[in-house]
């Protein structure tokens, strides 16, 4: 048996240790918020955040994620509400199909509490990882200066 | 290409019973059949022999909730945004209080499929002609409880007010009691865009909250109980025939169930694990057939003509004499273009969940075509239409790509096998080898040109990349244009603009071309050759907001332009290029793209997917290519295969252009022709180095 820490929730699983985090979130907790979109770590759709920090899910093995904190999209605001991060994301449109919107408002958040005022260059460096197939980028880019601004103001 | 869907259509007499069900207000809006079906053998013509298909429903229940019915589907285009709109705006009622349900074959009327951007010309004025009709059966609903003259009904924000004080009441009240069954044709009139209020406004995504918070299931997110997790066991290369197959080791493992069924194999399991597992343990002998690869593919595209009939067939288009026009040109040009075989990658893959219940079949599936994937489901297992249903949830995007029921025929296989629900989900990979691509294709242009700048002769012949937008937009006398079909080596079909894109990058590389040779500047070289008003006024529009006249010549750094034409939509396209000669690195510096749809519904949502448009249409224009060789694809990750990241984002400016005088068009599919043209002939004025195939520079500007 694994213990694990999600969003606040101990959960315990039979899951072997080199099963990838993004499988048990998905199909035993039933948290399906975390995406599948490559296996490989390389589109950023499976984002949680482990202590805060972003990471690919789908790369992680159970084993490396420990007493850790994980936090998945449902867990970012507390129920009904929403975080500055996922408002901002609304009030740009930055979104089309929203299949990756759970793992670019993840890595966003990962990225504003490391600089809670990051400029165009830094936001492009830190969010390459994350694909975005229909092209949300600009707005993106633009939801996460005003989601700053925002942070900032309330801090 | 897909073959076009057999009849399924519906007409009112199927529904009467459900609708009566419902209860309150139902208003109906039936349509001719289609021509196809009027014209199947042995079926009589005329209108008055065949029943009217049902096109869209609109019901009011009796707790005044409003619901919209129709076939079409959400993949991120926005479309469940735009429809509420349009049936707010005429049912006089707050978007809030509509509901859409889509792409569901059992409660929706049918629906060829999303694309082809035919929602916006043609399903918005559907519904709303349905919410204009239900205004006029609440408005004598009311005349008739108040005892007043109809002209004294006013209907505003959800609420329909008669003369008296007293008199107002909600949608629901007016249902009450009520089983109204209204149909109307579809030659209702509209509200016309200049007196619009809801339409023609920016409003956030229909249920955004639910995408933020992870709320909102997508057809890979769904779980049923007692649900399985299905594998497929793919051959190792394209064209290979499966000799025997050895279950043996993976009926063996614990919770497993393993299948053949004819060329079929696969396995469901408690979980996806495990499922790969049991797949992986299928030892199977396959008989490989030798395939073409990427070296030879534009020889063997020309080399092997298909027999293709209807649409994607071949056609051809003559006005005038190529010789005549090539000998009243000052200078001839002939040139060749290429396009290579490129993967939609939709971030969501091929998904489907199969149930079995008496005998009846449901799937829920991503993808562009229910009520044709029902067709494939029902062929496939031999079962009626009527014992088939699928359901689609708003889908992780299609771009073209999700037009067939793949994934939703191998759940609904292993779940039969099974006994219980399977969920077929495709990795990746999967979705990089066995989806279909957009057509590769060669385009041959020759053409002549006077020394003014008059085109005068305009001959083009497209081999297998597809007929869209294979006409010139500009004014020449003598042209000759065909569209020759070929056999892929790979499987191929519908992408984002079909191959307006390809068309559009070979007839504007060459117009700039052309205005090289005569040592014209490309925008008044356009402009010599364009009569159409609507393409002058994007492509002045797109100058304008570049400042092309005020470019300024650094080394190093090279401006395009393109501009097309294509269902409906004008686009102008200016792009900005850096280019490094030493290392060989191009960069897209800024992009202004002006478009033109007829009237705005969504200014916002156009913007946003003119915006996305140019963002996709950079991977295919710069770097993106499918590798294959021995029917095996080289790049089925994203980490061989790059598709367009934030670092290779220009600046963009999107001007957008109302014409509130002309129907709306769609905006989901034209704008993104025009990047790729663009971008190379910036390439070409930063460099003096002509690219004439597609991708530009996979690997950097090699000279």
């Amino acid at each position: 048996m694994i213990e694990l820490q999600v969003n606040g929730k101990t959960y315990r699983t039979s899951a072997p240790a080199e099963r990838p985090l993004l499988n048990v979130l998905r199909d035993e907790l039933g948290l399906t918020g975390a995406k599948y979109g490559c296996g490989e770590g390389q589109c950023g759709a499976c984002t949680v955040l482990l202590d805060g920090r972003a990471v690919r899910s789908c790369v992680t093995p159970l084993r490396a994620v420990g007493g850790r904190a994980v936090t998945t999209i449902e867990g970012l605001a507390p129920a009904g509400g929403l975080h500055p991060v996922q408002e901002a994301f609304l009030e740009a449109g930055a979104l089309q199909c929203g299949y990756c919107t759970p793992g670019m408002i993840l890595a966003a958040v990962a990225l504003l509490s490391r600089n809670p005022d990051p400029g165009v260059a830094e936001i492009v460096r830190f969010m390459d990882g994350n694909i975005c197939r229909c092209g949300v980028y600009p707005r993106i880019i633009a939801a996460i200066r005003s989601a700053a601004a925002k942070m900032r103001r309330s801090a | 290409m897909m073959a076009p869907d057999r009849a399924a259509s519906e007409t009112l007499m199927d529904r009467r019973d459900f609708f009566r069900a419902l209860g309150g207000v139902v208003v109906v809006l039936t349509v001719e059949p289609a021509e196809g079906l009027q014209q199947a053998p042995g079926a009589r013509s005329g209108a008055q022999q065949t029943p009217r298909e049902i096109a869209a429903w609109l019901h009011i229940g009796e707790d005044s909730a409003i619901t919209v019915f129709t076939g079409k589907v959400e993949v991120g285009q926005n479309i469940r945004t735009s429809l509420a709109q349009a049936v707010a705006e005429e049912l006089r009622a707050p978007i809030e209080r509509i509901r859409l349900v889509m792409g569901d074959t059992d409660r929706t009327p049918f629906d060829m499929g999303t694309f082809g951007s035919r929602t916006t010309p043609f399903m918005a004025p559907q519904l709303r002609r349905a919410a204009a009709a239900m205004r006029e059966v609440l408005t004598d609903l009311a005349a008739e409880r108040w005892g007043c003259s109809r002209e004294r009904v006013v209907i505003r924000d959800g609420m329909v007010k008669g003369p008296g004080a007293a008199q107002t009441a909600s949608f629901g009240e007016l249902t009450q009691g009520k089983r109204i069954l209204k149909e109307i044709s579809d030659a209702a009139p509209l509200t016309p865009a200049e007196r619009w209020s809801v339409l023609g406004a920016s409003r956030p995504k229909v249920d955004g909250a639910a995408f933020v918070t992870g709320r909102h299931q997508f057809p890979s997110d769904l779980r049923l109980p007692g649900m399985l997790y299905g594998k497929v066991l793919r051959p190792p290369a394209f064209g290979a025939s499966l000799v025997s197959a050895d279950l043996s080791e993976a009926q063996r493992m614990p919770g497993v169930i393993a299948v053949r069924d004819g060329n079929f194999v696969g396995a469901a399991a408690p979980d996806e694990f495990t499922a790969s597992q049991a797949v992986a343990a299928i030892r199977a002998e396959w008989k490989l057939t030798p395939q073409p690869g990427a070296g030879e593919l534009f020889e063997y595209l020309k080399k092997n003509p298909a027999e293709t009939q209807g649409f994607g067939g071949a056609s051809r288009h003559e006005t005038g004499s190529i010789e005549q026009g090539l000998a009243a040109a000052d200078h001839q040009l002939r040139q060749t273009y290429t396009v290579a075989y490129i993967a939609h990658a939709p971030l969501e893959p091929r998904a489907a969940v199969a149930q079995w219940e008496e005998g009846r079949l449901t799937v829920w599936t991503g993808t562009q075509r229910p009520f044709g994937v029902r067709s494939e489901l029902a062929q496939a297992f031999g079962l009626p239409e009527s014992q088939v249903r699928v359901l689609v949830p708003d889908t992780g995007s299609g771009y073209g790509g999700k037009h067939t029921g793949d994934a939703a025929i191998e759940a609904a296989r292993l779940a039969r096998a099974a006994g219980r629900p399977v969920k077929v989900v495709w990795t990746r990979e999967e979705e990089f080898t066995w989806a279909y691509f957009r057509p590769a294709g060669v385009i041959e242009v020759t053409s002549g040109v006077r020394r003014d700048g008059t085109v005068t002769a305009w001959e083009f012949h497209n081999y297998n990349s597809g007929p869209a937008a294979i006409r010139t937009p500009y004014s020449i006398e003598h042209q000759r244009i065909e569209f020759h079909p070929a056999r892929s080596p790979l499987r191929q079909g519908s992408y984002r603009a079909l191959a307006a894109t390809a068309n559009h990058f070979a007839r504007e590389t060459h117009m700039d071309e052309l205005a090289a040779l005569v040592g014209m500047d490309p925008l008044e070289f356009r402009l010599r050759n364009a009569k159409d008003p609507r393409l002058r006024a994007v492509l002045e529009a797109a100058a304008e907001k570049f400042g092309w006249s005020r470019r300024k010549k650094d080394p190093g750094v090279g401006y395009g332009l393109a501009a097309g034409f294509e269902k409906g939509g004008y686009v102008a396209a200016c792009a900005e290029v850096a280019v490094d000669r030493a290392t060989g690195s191009v960069r897209v510096v800024r992009v202004v793209e002006a478009f033109e749809c007829g009237a705005v519904v969504n200014p916002d949502h156009l913007r946003n997917q003119v915006e996305g448009s140019i963002i996709m249409g950079l991977g295919g224009a710069l770097f993106e290519a499918v590798e294959f060789e021995d029917g095996r694809i080289l790049n089925p990750r994203f980490s061989a295969y790059r598709v367009p990241r934030f670092s290779d984002l220009p600046q963009i400016e999107v001007v957008l252009l109302d014409r509130k005088d002309l129907p709306p068009a769609g905006g989901g599919e034209t704008p993104i022709v025009g990047i790729a043209p663009a971008a190379g002939n910036a390439i070409f004025d930063a460099t003096g180095v002509r690219l004439r195939s597609l991708p530009l520079v996979p690997h950097g500007l090699k000279t």
